[in-house]
């Protein structure tokens, strides 16, 4: 579990995240969603220790990140899984070598035992035959799992996913949504995943924060946001009509109302 | 205000290179891969540059040397003294400053830019230690040993050149090369050449890991960092030639 308390970050006079505070349940997906520059990157950036948040506290099961000093949040950091935007792979190294390097520099295992952690870890993302490729050489998605492959070749406590729908087609983005999801049950792990992606955020959000202008705007589960009465959540979640027929449809679902031979215009009047 | 900012950040990634590495193989393993990087990666522009200088600076002084009093072997002697006391440490360590330090700079930046680095620093890795420092040491080590070929190689070209176009004998050229030898002059250029490696690899590693930005920004950096490079080279050999040339020892 990680709870952050009244963290507020300003870059000069720009106030960027104001008395934000939250707690991300162990063994679920925690999404934080937003428009663009609500603070979301800012906020997870602060939570992982790449930004110094100018008040508040972050504490890790129990365990206060912000007054740890560098050697113990290099400890820590130990226990972190972080899948970037871009994926963030070192280009100059092969697949198998980039998900080995924290292997290489943490472990004391052999060549070959670290060799059946990364294949383990590989097919468990479902890429088997990608090992000698360089990023270069794979698609957007393949980058996204070799990504997802590396945060948890140490078989992490907490994962970090910015964006890992970003410059994604939807279904290798359901494909992406889904790992990260299973990945979270299987190793009882907290995910935190920020996120611009509505399938997502209806799919793996078990925990939703919604950033607004640097405020924490709202906080619910993916159930709860069908319901929301906040017009600014819903003015993001739905900013499409598409999406706005489908929520109307889940409603009228949700209260029993719905009859697949009715028409549905008849039914939303 | 933004020098002091500047000088106070390069200051602090400095000292914050000094920490106990995470895992000594990995760190050697990025040693020996810089060294062979900047050593071997920079032998052949060394070489050719090294061998022109050495047999320009023979061809030029034997021009300017007109006068039938001065003996053919003083051609020999200014070519060895220029070369070991200017030629290979400055000259070499300008191109350096290019080849090397814009390498270092833009490396460094692509990987900031890319959030490498920040990939780095979550698994709980010192960056400054792990990206900086070996480069940092490799340069150490091979920088100056790429001034020593260099001095070498261009007295060999003055040679070659001053046989080739018959402006002095072998005999000669080997009696000038041994006349009123100053053995600190060596040492000197040596001083120099750490002194020129470690300005060569800190500043564009500095620009590069601060870049923020995309490509453009990394370009940016990676120009600054060696024109900053090549004015901190000559102003320190200036600072060196006054400290060191002027002394007793000199």
């Amino acid at each position: 579990m990680i709870e952050f308390k009244n963290i507020r970050k300003s870059f000069g006079e720009k106030v960027v995240l104001n008395d934000v505070s939250a707690v991300l349940q162990a063994g679920k997906c925690n999404l934080i969603i937003g428009t663009s520059g609500s603070g979301k990157t800012v906020l997870m950036k602060c939570l992982v220790g790449l930004f110094e948040p100018d008040q508040g506290e972050i504490i890790y099961d129990g365990v206060n990140f912000s007054e740890m000093d560098e050697e113990k949040r290099k400890e820590l950091r130990q226990q972190i899984g972080m899948l970037f935007q871009g994926s963030a792979l070192f280009d100059s190294l092969t697949v198998e070598k980039n998900i080995m390097f924290p292997l290489n520099m943490f472990t004391k295992w052999t060549y070959n035992e670290k060799r059946k952690r990364v294949n383990e870890v590989l097919e468990r993302v479902n890429l088997k035959d990608a090992n000698k490729k360089f990023p270069a050489e794979i698609s957007g998605g393949m980058k996204k799992r070799v990504g997802i492959a590396r945060a948890i070749v140490l078989n992490p406590k907490y994962l970090f996913c910015d964006e890992p729908n970003s410059g994604l087609d939807p279904q290798t983005s359901m494909v992406v949504d889904k790992l990260i999801q299973e990945i979270t049950v299987e190793y009882k792990i907290t995910t935190v995943v920020n996120t611009h992606d509505m399938n997502s955020v209806m799919e793996t959000g078990d925990n939703i924060i919604y950033m607004y202008q640097g405020l924490k705007e709202w906080e619910g589960s993916n159930q709860d946001i069908i319901f929301s009465k906040n017009e600014k959540l819903n003015s993001f979640i739905f900013a499409s009509n598409f999406l706005q027929d489908a929520k109307d449809m889940r409603m009228l679902e949700a209260k029993g109302k719905i009859d697949n031979n009715r028409n549905m215009d008849e039914l939303l009047k | 205000m933004t020098i002091f900012t500047d000088l106070g950040r390069y200051l602090l990634m400095l000292k914050g290179m000094f920490s106990k590495p995470e895992n000594m193989r990995v760190y050697w393993k990025e040693f020996m891969h810089q060294c062979a990087e900047i050593g071997i990666g920079s032998l052949g522009i060394v070489v050719i540059i090294s061998f022109f200088m050495g047999a320009v600076s023979a061809v030029q002084t034997a021009y300017q040397l007109v006068s039938p009093i001065i003996p053919k072997a003083s051609i020999a002697q200014i070519v060895r003294d220029t070369v070991i006391l200017e030629f290979a440490p400055t000259l070499v360590c300008i191109v350096l400053a290019g080849v090397v330090g814009s390498k270092i700079a833009s490396e460094l930046g692509n990987m900031r830019v890319s959030e490498q680095i920040d990939a780095l620093e979550i698994m709980g890795i010192n960056t400054k230690a792990y990206l900086i420092m070996p480069r940092i040491v490799a340069a150490l080590l091979m920088i100056p040993l790429l001034v020593v070929l260099s001095a070498g190689l261009g007295i060999w070209g003055g040679r070659i050149a001053g046989l080739g176009s018959g402006i002095l004998s072998s005999y000669d050229f080997d009696k000038g090369l041994m006349q009123n030898f100053v053995p600190f002059n060596v040492w000197f250029a040596l001083i120099k050449s750490y002194t020129f490696a470690f300005i060569i690899s800190s500043i564009p590693a500095y620009y590069g890991y601060h870049v923020k930005g995309g490509a453009l920004e990394i370009g940016r950096s990676s120009t600054k960092a060696v024109v900053i490079s090549c004015i901190m080279i000559l102003f320190s050999d200036y600072i060196l030639a006054q400290l060191l040339l002027n002394s007793p020892a000199g």
